[in-house]
């Protein structure tokens, strides 16, 4: 378990101080995948270096399984690192050697002997799908095999938890589906629990148990993956998972109003139902409906007539038949 | 073409100057890279982006090192006569002259180094940190073995100019080709010895300089 507590950093640059983050508490269960997102600059980075100490918090504390990571020796941390693997945007690989020589590379920090290390990286390997280019050099190599390569190379010393920083942010959507679906496989497999960075919401509905909303250094929310994209509290959460709505030119008009399906609601013609019941010509602007860990959420954001008799009734409607909606019209109104 | 420069080459003169100048470079060029290479690496590791920052450590080695390498060479050389005499007992021939080298030319190789380990990226650097990489484990398996293309072309920039560097030890009491062209060519007009000194040197340079971006070429595993 990892457990963050009253986490601030602040950085002293040239042109003052900087504080990327501040008061972060969160708990990352063991088992789970774990989203962190946010905007560039919002500090989700500085965040998972706190995780594994790269970056040393102001104030605050890390423990992990019950070790704080602050008051360990410099050894005793360098030790607690080999149990926590990472991986990056740029995927790290050292270029002067081998596939195989780099997945065998955290064992020779773990002092493996060479026969065993040799053995346990090709294990990985296989597990990654690369058996076949162990002698290749990471420059032979596709990015979604690269990124391949530093899973392997990350889960190799008997990791517990994996970082994952941007990950598949440099790949191209058929390559980020394929890397999200072996560290899925990882979190199942090997039991490994994975914090996933990132700003993109594709991935933390595709693989995220819980994710936690990060934006301007706080965590702005945190929740279970399927409620944050049915209800989302935040105006940086909604902004995240609807950004193409904020576009003024794409709304015109007068009241938006969101309506959001959890898997109950959304297997009823609602929409239908609501025009014909309120006589209310409706305007569907936009509406989408996602699988999100095996229940299917979605919302749709409606038009509302001008006419104000006409949608209240619309507004009753939804009350009384007891479908979550919000209104959407203050974000639209921001960017007229 | 000059009797003095049949004489010169019969008499096995010039060959001897060939011989002189390789093993100049050479010797100066180890000793230069035992000093060179370490202060380098240390410049690398204690600067403020380096993986053990110590301000005060590297602005000492920085400003020692930009000292020497801002001294020109006809110069340093004159005043590190004594020292030459204190560590070889002689403040004359290629004894001597190899240790002048080696203080002009380790400053050199030092901040040569110092640019190929920069280019390894901070990335590789991050993520053997998050491995639990100690910082003598980052320098020896992953600094140095990252930077050593980039550190053989160096020394290929290096060699060439600890040669140049030879061959004015030669006015000094170095030997060499630099001696012969300065001695028998210069001071008695013989311009054609001065030229063939001059090819001779060209040929030198071309040779290391080729084989020393073959090694390169080889060695980088980036390029495939």
């Amino acid at each position: 378990m990892i457990q963050i507590e009253d986490l601030s950093k602040t950085f002293h640059t040239a042109a003052g101080e900087f504080t990327a983050l501040s008061d972060v508490n969160l708990t990352v269960n063991d088992g789970e995948i774990f989203g962190i997102i946010g905007l560039s600059g919002a500090g989700k980075s500085t965040l998972v270096r706190c995780i594994n100490y790269l970056e040393v918090p102001t104030n605050g504390r890390v423990v992990i399984d019950g070790d704080e990571l602050g008051k360990l020796s410099k050894k005793e941390l360098l030790i607690k690192r080999r149990s926590i693997g990472m991986i990056f945007q740029g995927f790290n690989l050292l270029e002067q050697r081998t596939v195989l020589k780099n997945v065998c590379f955290p064992l020779e920090i773990a002092k493996m002997p060479k026969s065993d290390a040799v053995k346990r990286a090709r294990e990985l390997l296989a597990l990654v799908g690369l058996s076949d280019k162990e002698n290749s050099y990471p420059s032979q190599l596709s990015g979604g095999q690269k990124q391949r390569v530093a899973i392997a190379r990350a889960l190799a010393a008997e990791t517990k938890y994996l970082l994952c920083d941007e990950a598949t942010s440099a790949l191209d959507p058929d390559t980020t589906r394929s890397i999200l679906e072996l560290l899925k496989k990882v979190n199942r497999e090997l039991g490994v629990t994975i914090i996933v960075i990132t700003h993109e919401m594709k991935v933390i509905e595709s693989i995220c148990d819980r994710a936690a909303v990060i934006d301007g250094g706080r965590i702005a929310e945190l929740a279970a993956v399927s409620e944050l994209f049915a209800s989302p509290k935040s105006d940086i959460a909604r902004k995240l998972i609807l950004p193409s709505v904020n576009t003024a030119s794409e709304i015109k008009g007068g009241r938006v109003i969101r309506i959001t399906f959890d898997g109950e609601n959304s297997f009823k013609p609602t929409v239908a139902n609501l025009i014909l019941t309120c006589q209310a010509p409706l305007n569907i602007l936009k509406a989408d409906t996602e699988d999100i860990g095996g229940v299917a959420c979605g919302y749709i954001i409606l038009g509302l007539p001008d006419d104000t008799a006409v949608a209240d009734r619309v507004i009753r409607y939804l009350e009384d038949n007891n479908i979550s909606y919000s209104f959407g019209e203050s974000e639209v109104e921001k960017n007229v | 073409m000059s009797e003095l420069l049949i004489k010169l080459w019969e008499s096995g003169t010039i060959q001897k100057g060939i011989w002189e100048t390789v093993y100049m470079t050479f010797i100066s060029a180890f000793f230069s890279y035992l000093i060179g290479l370490p202060l380098g690496i240390l410049l690398n590791v204690t600067d403020k982006d380096g993986i053990h920052p110590m301000p005060w450590l590297y602005r000492i080695l920085s400003i020692a090192v930009n000292i020497f390498r801002s001294i020109p060479f006809v110069i340093l050389m004159v005043a590190m006569l004594p020292v030459a005499k204190l560590i070889t007992g002689t403040s004359l021939g290629n004894r001597a002259m190899i240790v002048t080298l080696i203080i002009a030319a380790a400053p050199y190789v030092a901040r040569m180094a110092e640019s190929s380990f920069k280019e390894v990226g901070g990335g590789v650097i991050e993520a053997a940190k998050s491995m639990g990489a100690s910082d003598m484990r980052i320098i020896c398996r992953v600094l140095i073995p990252e930077a050593k293309p980039s550190l053989i072309v160096g020394s290929v920039i290096s060699l060439v100019t600890i040669l140049g560097y030879s061959a004015m030890a030669g006015t000094i009491g170095g030997g060499g080709l630099g001696m012969i062209a300065v001695s028998f060519g210069y001071q008695r007009f013989n311009d054609d010895i001065i030229w063939v000194c001059v090819l001779l040197t060209i040929v030198i340079v071309q040779i290391i300089q080729e084989v020393g971006m073959l090694i390169a070429r080889k060695t980088d595993k980036r390029i495939r």
